[in-house]
């Protein structure tokens, strides 16, 4: 082992920068981080060893203890719920022979949950030694569990187990575009960068990412800074559950995206970029790298990109397994090898980003959309659209529909139109921009989706009025609970307060007094929380407890005091103990439920 | 003409570069704060300091003060925010003030006062936590940690070690150590480091120290905490 760290800290340079990946490649190997490597790893790069023990901790892919030689995720978005996953993973347990959350006696395989692996439109969907798995059913769970029995090593594993499909159902104003490698570079080169940058500015567009701002402020105010050394950073760290957009534009329009970030350079005066690819991504790992490659010898990347005196190139840092990450300060400390946690802010990124230097972050789409508008100017982006939503927003459909899949729509469209076109019927409602967005029951589907009404980052999950939305309610505040970076204490301890007490209300046990306390600690979270996930983890349960107060109210018992924990349960382990279950052996909360 | 802020209405100097905090701290305002302290890198963490900017949440011990801000704080409203984020920091871990050595000293006890916090309101998470006493001279009660990262700061910034750090995610947040056993008696710690007794709540103490100051004679035993926090972190402010 010594000699492996060695040697990938060698290939790193003994940058701390590049402890993710470095992790990454011990945990790929030992399938665990071995205190030995801490040690080492903490010595070569010259790092106290609990820098690199809370980077190890924070990471949902990362391990203290060994998992299995087959580490077998499953993702737990509710689009796979609702695609059959808690069959599956009871059958898949069972048939592995191993407990959820543990690692098999002979170490050969582990099983445990992992949140949306962004395989909505394909689910339900997993990980093995972090490479994709879509479209699980019982005999793919045969045939994996056979293959983990064989020990055949993941490259012989039939690639149809590994496949994984655009859907797109709809193309637009981008999708549509056919582009030659070059071509907004060369615009750009052309028009020159200030006078792209006001088409840029023309065009309206603002960040894909959920936020909004507006793109040309972003970069204008980037290339002002004094400082000189500046950063492009592509957040492809899609980890909003319902969301796959991304992943399917770094598939088939990679080139533009790329291109996107080079002509974010050339305005504002960026030597490097970096694309943060989720870790859940690495299947499309190789075929990126290859892009760039293919980039550099075609002198789009590099030194004197299009013989000019622009000199740019894009790094690929794959996340780890972290939501927070996809908040852009978090992807930065990410990025410079950290525990994922927000800054404080001001100063933003544009001003002190990556290494405290000027940076600009922006989505996947963001940068598609910039490579559009350098080639065809601002005019050709800005006639489609609201006032306030320029252009067309990609959509990621999944949940109950006949096609779900990507779509792309002029801002403005209506929820209605997307759900005939998508073939959904009987509708119950829409959760648009995933848990952090907002639930609109089947009465609003004349809402649009635009800044202006219904702002999404792609996010859009159909439920029909077979589904129980309070399962939705449910994984979605548990999702939060999972994903908060602990950091501050309205969303650390908030979070998990809001998921008892969830729980306690949806197990029964709540009284109407505990609905005004679950409302009163979203609120407290939303209004104190550090960070976008704490102020939006609350909205599951707000945006539901607006629109179906009788909802919430028909589960609780209608007693006069709230239990602090549920009496007769708190027995169970005592009946179990005494071998007893009848009657004596139970007690009631209330005296109505003794008589 | 310096520039000023207000606060509740009063106004306030300060100088370019300083924080909400500071401005306040130094025109002897009061704001209710755990995670700060003036001599180290403000965190913004613990959420106490929460103040409205122009209509806006912020922390005020990392928040830049500019020209006519109007900031408000002791608001009904703020008050009883502040008051269930600190009954939150209660019941996430296992504080029990009668049996615990801190008593009367400790900052988060003393805060707990000053907001009228009669209950914990929330349930009991009662986690499982360790105690580590295997310094011969400093231990750590990891029961009542509130992950405000001063002795982590304490350490790299005045003792020049890198004794402690927060770890983990979300509610599994923990204070670790720098040695390789993952116990204190083998970091670099000596008793002598400030990060030994910069702790708020009685998560590290001093051993054989204990009751030397009886009960009754501690600091917020007869003082309530915006008068020491005044006394003590403006004196350090204006160092």
């Amino acid at each position: 082992m010594r000699q492996f760290i060695q040697c990938i800290a060698e290939q790193n340079h003994h940058q701390t920068t590049h402890l993710l990946k470095m992790l990454r490649e011990i945990q790929s190997r030992y399938h665990y981080i071995p205190g030995d490597a801490i040690e080492q790893l903490s010595g070569l790069l010259n790092i106290p060893r609990t820098q690199i023990i809370s980077v190890v901790e924070f990471y949902s892919f990362f391990h203290l203890s060994p998992r299995g030689q087959y580490e077998l995720l499953i993702s737990d978005s509710i689009t796979d719920h609702m695609l059959g996953k808690k069959d599956l993973f009871d059958y898949l347990a069972k048939s592995l022979n191993v407990t959820v959350g543990e690692v098999r006696k002979d170490g050969l395989v582990s099983l445990d949950n992992a949140s949306c692996t962004g395989m909505c439109d394909q689910g339900p969907a997993g990980l093995v030694n972090g490479y994709a798995l879509t479209r699980l059913d019982r005999s793919v769970c045969d045939q994996i569990a056979a293959l983990i029995n064989q020990q055949k090593p993941l490259e012989e594993w039939p690639s149809e187990l590994f496949q994984v499909a655009d859907n797109i159902y709809q193309p637009g104003l981008l999708l549509n575009q056919q582009l030659e490698q070059g071509d907004a570079l060369k615009a750009v080169f052309r028009r020159g960068t200030k006078e792209t940058l006001a088409e840029l500015d023309k065009s309206g567009l603002r960040g894909r990412g959920g936020a909004g701002f507006k793109t040309a402020t972003k970069w204008k105010f980037c290339s002002e800074e004094p400082q000189p050394e500046r950063y492009v950073v592509c957040n492809a760290d899609e980890g909003e559950p319902g969301t796959f957009k991304d992943r399917v534009l770094l598939n088939s329009y990679a080139d533009q995206i790329f291109e996107g970030m080079t002509v974010c350079a050339a305005i504002i005066g960026a030597k490097q970029g970096f694309l943060y690819l989720r870790g859940e991504y690495l299947h499309l790992h190789d075929k990126l790298q290859a892009i760039l490659q293919h980039r550099r010898q075609n002198g789009l990347l590099g030194n004197n990109i299009l013989d000019t005196n622009l000199n740019f190139d894009i790094e690929i840092c794959l996340g780890a397994g972290a939501y927070i990450c996809g908040e852009e300060s978090a992807l930065i400390e990410s990025l410079e090898g950290k525990a994922g946690i927000p800054r404080n802010r001001p100063p933003y990124p544009v001003t002190q980003g990556y290494l405290g230097k000027p940076t600009v972050v922006n989505n996947v789409e963001t940068f598609l959309a910039a490579t559009g508008i350098a080639v065809n100017g601002g005019e050709w982006f800005a006639s489609i659209g609201t006032e306030k939503s320029k252009g067309t927003k990609i959509l990621s459909i999944c949940g109950d529909c006949a096609r779900p899949g990507i779509y792309e729509y002029p801002f403005g469209v209506n929820v209605q139109t997307i759900l005939n076109d998508c073939g959904a019927v009987d509708v119950l409602g829409v959760q648009i921009g995933g848990p952090s967005g907002t639930f609109i029951t089947n009465q609003e589907l004349d809402r649009k989706l635009a800044f202006e009404d219904l702002a999404t980052g792609g996010s859009f999950i159909i439920f029909n009025s077979s589904r129980d939305i309070l399962d939705m309610v449910q994984n979605f505040t548990h999702f939060f609970a999972h994903e908060s970076c602990g950091f501050c204490t309205p969303c650390r301890v908030g979070t998990s307060l809001l998921r008892k007490q969830l729980d306690k209300i949806v197990g029964g046990h709540g009284s109407a007094g505990d609905i005004v306390e679950l409302e009163a600690t979203c609120q407290l979270i939303k209004n104190h929380s550090h960070c976008g996930l704490g102020q939006t983890a609350a909205n599951p349960i707000l945006s539901t407890l607006e629109r179906y107060p009788e909802m919430y109210h028909g589960l609780t018992r209608n007693i006069s005091f709230d239990p602090g924990f549920d009496l007769d349960g708190a027995l169970e382990t005592a009946r179990r103990l005494a071998n007893r279950d009848d009657a004596g052996a139970h007690l009631a909360q209330t005296e109505s439920e003794h008589e | 003409m310096s520039k000023t802020i207000t606060i509740d209405g009063k106004i306030i100097p300060f100088q370019d570069g300083q924080t909400i905090m500071d401005a306040a701290l130094a025109a002897d305002v009061y704001i209710p704060h755990l995670c700060h302290q003036p001599e180290f890198t403000p965190h913004g963490s613990c959420k106490l300091c929460t103040v409205k900017i122009n209509g806006r949440n912020c922390t005020a011990c990392t928040f830049p003060a500019s020209e006519g801000q109007e900031v408000l704080s002791e608001t009904q409203e703020l008050i009883d925010d502040r008051k269930k984020i600190t009954q939150m920091l209660f019941v996430e871990g296992n504080h029990f003030c009668p049996s615990c050595e801190k008593t009367g000293n400790c900052q988060l006890q003393a805060v707990a006062y000053h907001l009228n916090m009669l209950d914990n309101h929330f349930p009991l998470f009662y986690p499982d936590r360790n105690v580590d006493a295997s310094h011969a001279e400093v231990m750590i009660d990891h029961n009542r940690c509130i992950f405000c990262t001063l002795c982590v700061r304490a350490s790299q910034q005045l003792d020049g070690k890198d004794v402690f750090a927060v770890s983990g995610r979300g509610i599994n947040r923990h204070l670790i150590v720098n040695g390789e056993s993952g116990l204190l008696k083998d970091t670099d710690l000596d008793v002598t480091d400030h990060a030994c007794s910069v702790c708020p709540t009685g998560a590290i103490l001093i051993k054989r120290t204990g009751y030397e100051v009886p009960i009754g004679q501690r600091i917020y035993d007869h003082q309530q905490i915006d008068q020491v926090s005044l006394a003590t972190e403006h004196h350090k402010h204006d160092e």
